[in-house]
């Protein structure tokens, strides 16, 4: 069992989302994350799915998805050639706490303290699935108070085109 | 030329040659009603009992035809009416419009009378489905719902249109036919399996409903012959071959011939051909066709390697595929591995024929006899249902209709409706039991109202037969909730609708039965009395292999 991520191209249609959904719901696949959003182009929004499974698995959700009729292509995301990020947003209480020290780490992770509103610092990070998973990892004696994370979106390096 | 949208439907109906639907009217649907009145001369609806049994019968009438099936039905009730008909299409592959009226756009959302969301509903069972929005998106709409429908590998498509949708009005610019696309494109290495096929020893084919669907029986018939190669098939490919020829091998899988079985499973390359290696076939989906070589060939990408893990695969259109393939095939002969299945076909289930009670083959055997070969059959599902298969004489690949994939009960009387409307000079027989009938028997006043001489042959056992015979064989002989014994009078209700009923409990009783429903020119009942304890044999348990076949 892995994690991989696929991106699925569709038509920009209400309803879309939930076909996908329902798609993977149906056939008992696992969703770890989804993320809609628009494109470059109006006419289609960009789809990127984590899912875990063993290749066979990832193989048949691939294609029983590209059989929607609004789909507009499919492709799995190699992690090597490209870009996955997440992006964080965590609140901490800075009521008693080393901020110096919070700041450091915020900083040496590449994330931004974007929020300082009565004793609290809310901190954005936008990385990888993993540098996050470590951010979390890193802050863990700071006192949180609330956290959200957003699915991953990816891209691949390079001149690479999408005939859609 | 302007137009309302009930209008532009009838238009577009009539763009892609439908002239006949089934439906039932409501209030959402009102308008599109009254269109079809007007137009009553070039569209003819058949309206049914119940909303379900017009979905089975535009079924029937694409599976016996290949055409395009229509179906219309009003909202809330009426669509969610058609859910059982649209699963029954979809898991089949049959090509399907469903028509659904909702409430005015402008109640959509706030719960009103006979509102669903017949397009969340019907989304896992339809191969697409669509709300219309505005009137002037109407029309291309429903060309989408056709050129879909009948495209690729085929399935049901619902398109949802509210009443304002129906009433207002937009531009009507006619257009040609949708011409249902036909892939060319194959993906895999044909020579590389055209030689694998040249150098097998034990080949062995077996063939599902996608060969049907591509109308691809000639290329099949060729390839069978020409690399003499036993062949297989799925209920679902039933006729696709005629049951004469000699190296068709019948029915495989649970209730399967056990000679084809043993083939399947002794086998040095098998052909997998528009079929997709479904539970009732490859029970065991680790251990079936464990010696050979597989080769899938099919339409659909998704179902290679989905159940069965394939070493070879083609993606493409069925008779595409075949033409192909069989520009690389070469004549050869297997003697020594027909002489093998010969050995197995000694075991072969064969029914002991019985003067004084009458039996399923009997039936069967007879009733093929009576009406000809060129009878269409549909079926219920259960015990009747895999006799027919067994039993019946295929020679045509349109003329067995039956719920495979979604095993409907109640299916059979719509779609024999279906059937009989598309092709009013041909026999239609349905084949039912008396489990399977009472699901929708209401559909006879619809026989009966259109004078439709649909022959149903009812195998009354007084329980239900398939629950009954795995409570027998797995469950102890605890036989919960299956013994309904109803008091029902088959030949009275027959009459109270309007048809013929006939009561038959001997082999000379059911002969004269049949041979005067043929004479019939309106709907027959024959309820035929049969033991309870008659099984479907042979049978390999699900998850098993052929060497756990049971023989009695």
């Amino acid at each position: 069992m892995k994690k991989q991520c696929m991106v699925l191209f569709v038509e920009n249609n209400a309803g879309v989302l939930t076909r996908v959904s329902s798609l993977f719901m149906q056939r008992g696949f696992n969703i770890d994350s989804l993320t809609v959003s628009s494109t470059e182009n109006p006419k289609i929004s960009r789809i990127t799915i984590v899912t875990t499974g063993d290749e066979k698995n990832f193989h048949q959700i691939m294609k029983q998805t590209d059989k929607l009729v609004e789909s507009k292509m499919i492709f799995s995301v190699e992690p090597s050639f490209s870009l996955i990020q997440e992006l964080l947003l965590v609140k901490f209480s800075t009521v008693g706490a080393d901020i110096e020290a919070l700041k450091k780490l915020i900083k040496d992770f590449g994330a931004n303290a974007v929020d300082i509103t009565s004793g609290c610092l809310i901190a954005e990070l936008a990385a990888s699935p993993d540098v996050v998973d470590d951010f979390l990892e890193a802050v863990h004696d700071f006192k949180m108070i609330e956290m959200c994370r957003s699915g991953a979106i990816a891209m691949e390096r390079g001149d690479v085109a999408y005939d859609l | 030329m302007i137009l309302n949208g009930s209008e532009i439907l009838v238009k577009v109906l009539l763009e892609q040659g439908v002239d006949t639907v089934f439906g039932y009217p409501g209030g959402t649907v009102l308008n599109i009603y009254d269109a079809l009145y007007k137009n009553s001369d070039k569209i003819k609806n058949y309206l049914t009992a119940h909303e379900q049994g017009a979905a089975h019968a535009a079924d029937g009438y694409a599976r016996a035809t290949g055409k395009v099936g229509v179906v219309i039905a009003t909202s809330g009730p009426g669509a969610t009416n058609l859910v059982t008909g649209i699963a029954t299409a979809y898991m089949d592959s049959v090509p399907m419009v469903a028509i659904t009226g909702n409430v005015a756009s402008h109640l959509i959302g706030c719960d009103s009378f006979q509102e669903v969301y017949i397009t969340g509903i019907t989304m896992p069972i339809t191969k697409h489905n669509f709300v219309v929005r505005k009137v002037e998106d109407l029309a291309d709409t429903l060309r989408d719902a056709f050129r879909i429908a009948s495209s690729g590998r085929p399935g049901p498509v619902l398109v949802d249109i509210p009443k304002d949708i129906t009433a207002e009005s937009t531009t009507y610019i006619p257009a040609p036919p949708v011409e249902k696309t036909i892939t060319k494109k194959i993906v895999g290495n044909v020579e590389e399996v055209a030689e694998l096929i040249n150098r097998a020893e034990r080949p062995f084919i077996y063939f599902g409903g996608g060969v049907k669907l591509s109308e691809a029986s000639d290329e099949l018939l060729e390839l069978i012959r020409r690399a003499d190669i036993p062949a297989s098939h799925t209920l679902m490919a039933a006729g696709v071959i005629d049951y004469r020829e000699e190296n068709n091998l019948g029915l495989l899988g649970m209730h399967g011939r056990y000679s084809a079985n043993c083939a399947a499973n002794r086998a040095d390359v098998m052909i997998a051909i528009g079929t997709r290696f479904s539970d009732r076939v490859a029970l065991n989906t680790q251990k079936f066709g464990h010696n050979a070589k597989i080769i899938h060939i099919d339409i659909d990408p998704g179902e290679i390697n989905k159940n069965v893990i394939a070493d070879y695969s083609i993606v493409g259109d069925v008779e595409t595929v075949l033409q192909e393939l069989l520009k690389y095939v070469k004549p050869n002969e297997h003697k020594a591995w027909k002489a093998k299945i010969a050995e197995w076909k000694k075991d072969d289930f064969a029914p002991e024929p019985c003067e004084t009670e009458l039996k399923p083959y009997y039936i069967i055997e007879k009733t093929c006899n009576t009406v000809g070969e060129d009878a269409i059959y549909s079926t219920d599902v259960g015990q009747h249902q895999m006799w027919a298969a067994q039993f019946l004489h295929h020679t045509k690949p349109k003329n067995f209709l039956t719920s495979g994939g979604l095993g409907t009960m109640g299916y059979g009387y719509g779609a024999a409706i279906g059937a009989q409307v598309a092709c009013p000079d041909r026999k239609v027989v349905h084949f039912t039991s008396d489990g399977s009938l009472h699901m929708n028997l209401n559909e006879l006043c619809t026989a009966v109202s259109y004078k439709l001489p649909v022959i149903t042959v009812i195998f009354n056992n007084t329980v239900l037969g398939m629950v009954h015979q795995w409570q027998g064989v797995f469950y102890g002989q605890r036989y919960s909730a299956s013994e309904p014994n109803r008091a029902t009078d088959y030949v009275k209700v027959a009459e109270a609708f309007g048809a013929k009923g006939f009561r038959c409990s001997t082999p000379a009783e059911f002969d004269k039965a049949i041979e005067d429903a043929v004479k019939c020119d309106g709907p027959v009942w024959i309820e035929c009395v049969i033991d309870k304890d008659e099984k479907v044999l042979p049978m390999i348990p699900a998850g098993k292999t052929v060497h756990d076949t049971i023989f009695k």
